[in-house]
């Protein structure tokens, strides 16, 4: 994600640039007025109702309304003290009719009667300008009326009706046994988000969403200062659609790996995790430098996430191979005309990637999309074969289809929805195999853990992924902590170098909070499940410099 | 009561807000903006917008326990609660030991004018009229452009209870776009950014990613390796802002920066770069306007931070410079690179052999203790022979620190105003011929 897509907060008293840069959406307001319940399920309708007929009557032939409250907490400290605490609310109503076959937006806070026949009007009359250069109509793919819907995050502990103090508790504790495992600094912050979404649409769907997330996450340092080095190692948590739960360290939830190493499928244990950053942190600062080369990659899935992110889930936006995002995210490689031979090798045999947006726990888990199509799993690679894309109701016609695929969402409810990626996964493999099993089998490899540092051409074809902890492979075993490492490659040959899946038993998901996309830009989150992968001779350089 | 107030309206809003206010410190900070934007893709409109932005935030404070609250309407009823809760916030909070306290009144220099009619009379008209210039060339040439034109018109005031007042008004209007050729072989880009929306030409900045989309049509390949580069000044405003954006202090004293050295210390007062390199900040620069002063109502002045590539300061917030017993310099509100008389042109005829880098695309740090970076060419890019540009080259992939890059200047052109393709920030930066630029692989990417 980009620099500009951020709001940067800066704290009491405390250099801005201290303080890590995270959008923000919304007013402060108190901890309590967080949990205060907003307008009733029956007025938000009667205001969409509103909505709609006022839009009807200046000519939309289709309009959709989003009344939104969108919800806010952030706690950021840093060693033994609290560096801020944000907690932002924001509500009001966005409009999107279809005027002359035309897209036409409009929002207001000003969620009144008047309020809201005024917007419908702005909207309409924003489609009528654009559709002097419009050539082709918006075509919509058939949508059902839904009627009266409900759905919400499935949770047991709403993270906003926890105190926050709390919340510093914990943060405390983690900082605290960084500090005592050898860190020199330790920054830990806590996001939490809350979409209350109402949908309406001339359709004749009423959705009602309650939407949860959750990101725990930190930055360990560890500092040789004789030496002028330092290192660090970030928290390999995962933002979630969970509610406070999530950070329960549930043991049933962990998955015991090589080396005594730690992964965490749907329950997190931060202070754990802390412990194990501060040593890790300290072995990086004395660990030995990457001969660059081939390698077998043995990539952790808390790593593999962004990288099945960044060269599968951005390439097959529809949106993006069509040329929308031309002007800054890009296009992609992933043309119609190479998904139109139905024999485009993305990767090997072995590659199963699915579309989903309805698994329990993840960023993309609602139960409707913000053009109200109900949600869905859909095949993106199927053995290898690149099969579909990602698309919303006036897209998936260019694919052949009759249904969206329910892509559609918009960040808030002042932001136009466009076409956003739904979660992206990697199917785990069917033969029993654990990691330690994986690694039995590598001769000359590295095994990664963790996201770090990546970047990837406009098209998706070039790439270069870090990580936070790489680890030696000789002869089947782990050698030792190695450092300076990142891999190169190109999406198509990578992919077809995947050579071993583990099975279900290892699979989690990594996430993607503060996803950036369009201008202006905005944000969505979504997840990434896989189980450890292992990818044959990947060029690996060496990134350490002197200056 | 319009969005964007005047001096006058600003500061009896902030005296009234002041009035309510009961805590032992009370600072006012009031902001107003409108943005209009137009964006368009395949040669069509695709979407447009228009956003309101007001917001007061008041902090109050009792002793070292600090509240801020927020609000963005200005009743009398909201003025009075957003300073209570403030005040009932501060009450609640614990001790902020890095609290400093408010400053008294400041004399801010004098900056240039930010503020231009012609940019905030900017209507959806003045839009679209900009954006048909542009797509005008490109559909009766047969190629695809996507682009995006956004302008603000804001202003920015303070006030505390010390008797500090600062009020700066500004606009700004960016436009940017891509130019495809039909088949995808080609690809051009410009970015342009001003204060006075007068001085924005979208014909002339179009002509620009025309040619550089034509001109990179046929991009032959080129084995990855170190060369000359030259930078045009938007690709290196996207390595260069990575050395501004850390220079900090504390960092650099916690021994995790950059400027963090060997035994404890920092790299104040060294040299780093080649003798050339000038950076500095300057809020009364005509062709970069900024404000005069910064968030807490520090004065902003003219202050070098690598001067004959040494480095000259780095940014102390309150609390760390009066613990390390050394005066306060805020971050800067705008960044400025020396340059020389060359021309590009001239460059690239005193270039033997050579690569002419037009954008930079997707820059990421690998390791923060080098600032190496890494990402790609984007957008045209060009091999020069022989002082001239020979044919269009396919991008590249490269792992460079910007400091090793500096150390490895050659020649720096006549500075210009850039738009950041990462940060949406402007500079005046110049050109920069560059010697061994690391490039480490290729990329099919067009």
């Amino acid at each position: 994600m980009k620099r500009r897509d951020f709001m940067q907060m800066s704290g009491m008293g405390l250099g801005a640039l201290m303080l890590p840069s995270v959008p923000l959406i919304g007013n402060p307001v108190s901890a309590e007025q967080l949990t205060e319940p907003w307008l009733d399920v029956a007025t938000k309708k009667q205001l969409t109702e509103t909505a709609l007929n006022a839009a009807k009557s200046k000519g939309a032939t289709y309009t959709d309304v989003r009344i939104g409250r969108y919800l806010q907490q952030y706690v950021f400290t840093r060693e033994k003290q609290v560096q801020n605490i944000v907690n932002a609310e924001s509500y009001g109503i966005g409009i999107r009719v279809i005027v002359n076959g035309t897209w036409g937006f409009a929002a207001t806070s000003d969620v009144t009667t008047d309020g809201i026949a005024k917007c419908a009007a702005t909207a309409a009359a924003i489609a009528k300008a654009n559709s002097k250069f419009q050539k082709e109509p918006v075509v919509l793919a058939a949508q059902k009326g839904v009627g009266d819907q409900v759905w919400k995050t499935p949770l047991t502990k709403n993270a906003f009706e926890i105190p926050v103090k709390e919340k510093i508790d914990l943060l405390m504790n983690v900082n605290g046994a960084a500090m005592d495992n050898g860190a020199g600094f330790v920054t830990s912050n806590m996001f939490f988000v809350n979409e209350q979404k109402y949908f309406a649409s001339s359709d004749g769907s009423f959705i009602d969403q309650d939407i949860h997330r959750i990101w725990p996450t930190f930055t360990v340092t560890v500092i040789d200062k004789a030496a002028g080095k330092f290192k660090t190692r970030d928290a390999i948590s995962s933002p979630m659609g969970m509610g406070y739960e999530y950070l329960d360290g549930l043991a049933s939830e962990k998955i015991a790996g090589p080396i005594g190493l730690v992964g965490y499928r749907n329950s997190y244990d931060m202070v754990e995790d802390a412990i194990t950053a501060a040593k890790q942190a300290k072995e990086k600062v004395t660990a030995k430098s990457v001969v660059p080369g081939k390698y077998d990659l043995v990539l952790d899935p808390n790593h593999l996430g962004l990288t099945i992110h960044e060269s599968v889930g951005h390439p097959t936006e529809l949106d993006r191979v069509l040329g929308y995002e031309a002007n800054y995210a890009g296009t992609s490689f992933a043309t119609l005309d190479k998904w139109e031979t139905k024999k485009f090798n993305y990767g090997s045999k072995l590659v199963n990637i699915v579309a989903d947006k309805i698994q329990p726990h993840t960023l993309g888990a609602v139960g409707y999309d913000d053009e109200g199509v109900p949600c869905k799993e859909w095949d993106i690679i199927k053995d290898g074969i690149l099969v579909n894309y990602q698309a919303t109701r006036d897209q998936v016609s260019i694919l052949g289809e009759k249904e969206s695929h329910g892509c559609c969402y918009a960040d808030n409810w002042n932001s136009v929805q466009f076409q956003r990626m739904p979660n992206i996964s990697l199917k785990p493999g069917t033969e029993k195999r654990s990691v330690q099993d994986m690694i039995k089998g590598v001769d000359k490899g590295i095994y990664i853990i963790g996201r770090g540092s990546y970047s990837i051409d406009q098209q998706r074809y070039n790439f270069q992924f870090g990580g936070q902890v790489f680890y030696e492979i000789k002869n089947g075993q782990i050698a030792g902590m190695i450092d300076d490492v990142a891999y190169q490659s190109n999406t198509q040959e990578f992919w077809n170098s995947c050579s071993q899946l583990c099975d279900k038993d290892d699979y989690r998901t990594f996430g993607s909070f503060f996803d950036g996309k369009g201008q202006p830009s905005q944000v969505s989150a979504v997840s990434h499940g896989s189980a450890t992968t292992r990818f044959d001779g990947v060029n690996v350089i060496n990134t350490g410099r002197k200056i | 009561m319009s969005i964007i107030l005047s001096e006058s309206e600003a500061k009896a809003l902030l005296q009234k807000v002041l009035s309510y206010s009961k805590a032992d410190e009370c600072e006012v900070n009031l902001m107003g903006e409108q943005r209009g934007n137009l964006r368009y893709a395949r040669n069509e409109v695709s979407t447009s917008g228009s956003l309101i932005n007001q917001n007061l935030q008041v902090q109050s404070a009792f002793g070292k326990k600090v509240g801020v609250a927020t609000i963005d309407e200005f009743s009398e009823e909201s003025l009075k609660k957003v300073v209570q809760r403030a005040e009932e916030l501060a009450k609640l909070a614990p001790e902020n030991p890095e609290y400093m306290g408010l400053l008294g009144p400041q004399k801010y220099g004098a900056a240039s004018k930010g503020y231009f009619e012609s940019t905030a009379g900017a209507s959806p008209d003045t839009r679209a009229n900009a954006v048909l210039k542009s797509l005008e060339l490109t559909r009766t040439q047969k190629l695809t452009a996507a682009g995006f034109l956004e302008d603000q018109k804001g202003y920015s005031a303070m006030m505390n209870s010390k008797g500090l007042f600062a009020y700066y008004p500004s606009t700004s209007v960016n436009f940017s776009l891509t130019v495809r050729t039909e088949d995808g072989t080609g690809s051009g880009y410009v970015a342009k950014g001003y204060s006075d929306m007068s001085k924005l030409d979208t014909a002339a900045a179009t002509k620009i990613a025309v040619q550089k989309s034509l001109g990179s049509v046929g991009a032959k390949a080129l084995e990855p390796g170190k060369y000359t580069v030259i930078l045009e000044p938007t690709a290196a405003a996207v390595l260069l802002e990575n050395i501004f954006f850390r220079m900090d202090a504390r960092s650099a004293d916690e021994g995790r920066s950059f400027l963090s050295k060997q035994g404890g210390k920092t790299k104040l007062g060294e040299k780093i770069m080649d003798e050339r390199v000038n950076f500095y900040s300057d809020p009364s620069n005509p062709d970069l306007p900024a404000s005069p002063f910064a968030g807490d109502g520090q004065p902003q002045d003219k202050r070098y931070w690598i001067e004959k590539g040494t480095v000259k300061n780095m940014y102390y917030s309150r609390y760390w410079a009066q613990k390390n017993n050394v005066a306060p310099i805020p971050f800067p509100n705008n960044m400025i690179m020396d340059g020389g008389t060359a021309s590009l042109e001239d460059m690239i005829k005193s270039t033997k052999q050579g690569i002419l880098v037009t954008k930079l695309w997707y820059i990421r740090t690998v390791d923060p203790q080098t600032l190496l970076l890494t990402g790609l060419t984007r957008d045209g890019t060009f091999y020069i022979e022989n002082g001239k540009i020979k044919h269009p080259i396919k991008n590249f992939r490269f792992n460079e620190s910007p400091v090793i890059m500096l150390n490895n200047l050659e020649t720096l052109g006549k500075p210009e105003r850039v738009v950041s393709t990462e940060s949406d920030r402007n500079y005046l930066i110049p050109p920069m011929k560059i010697r061994e630029f690391t490039f480490s692989s290729l990329s099919d990417a067009v």
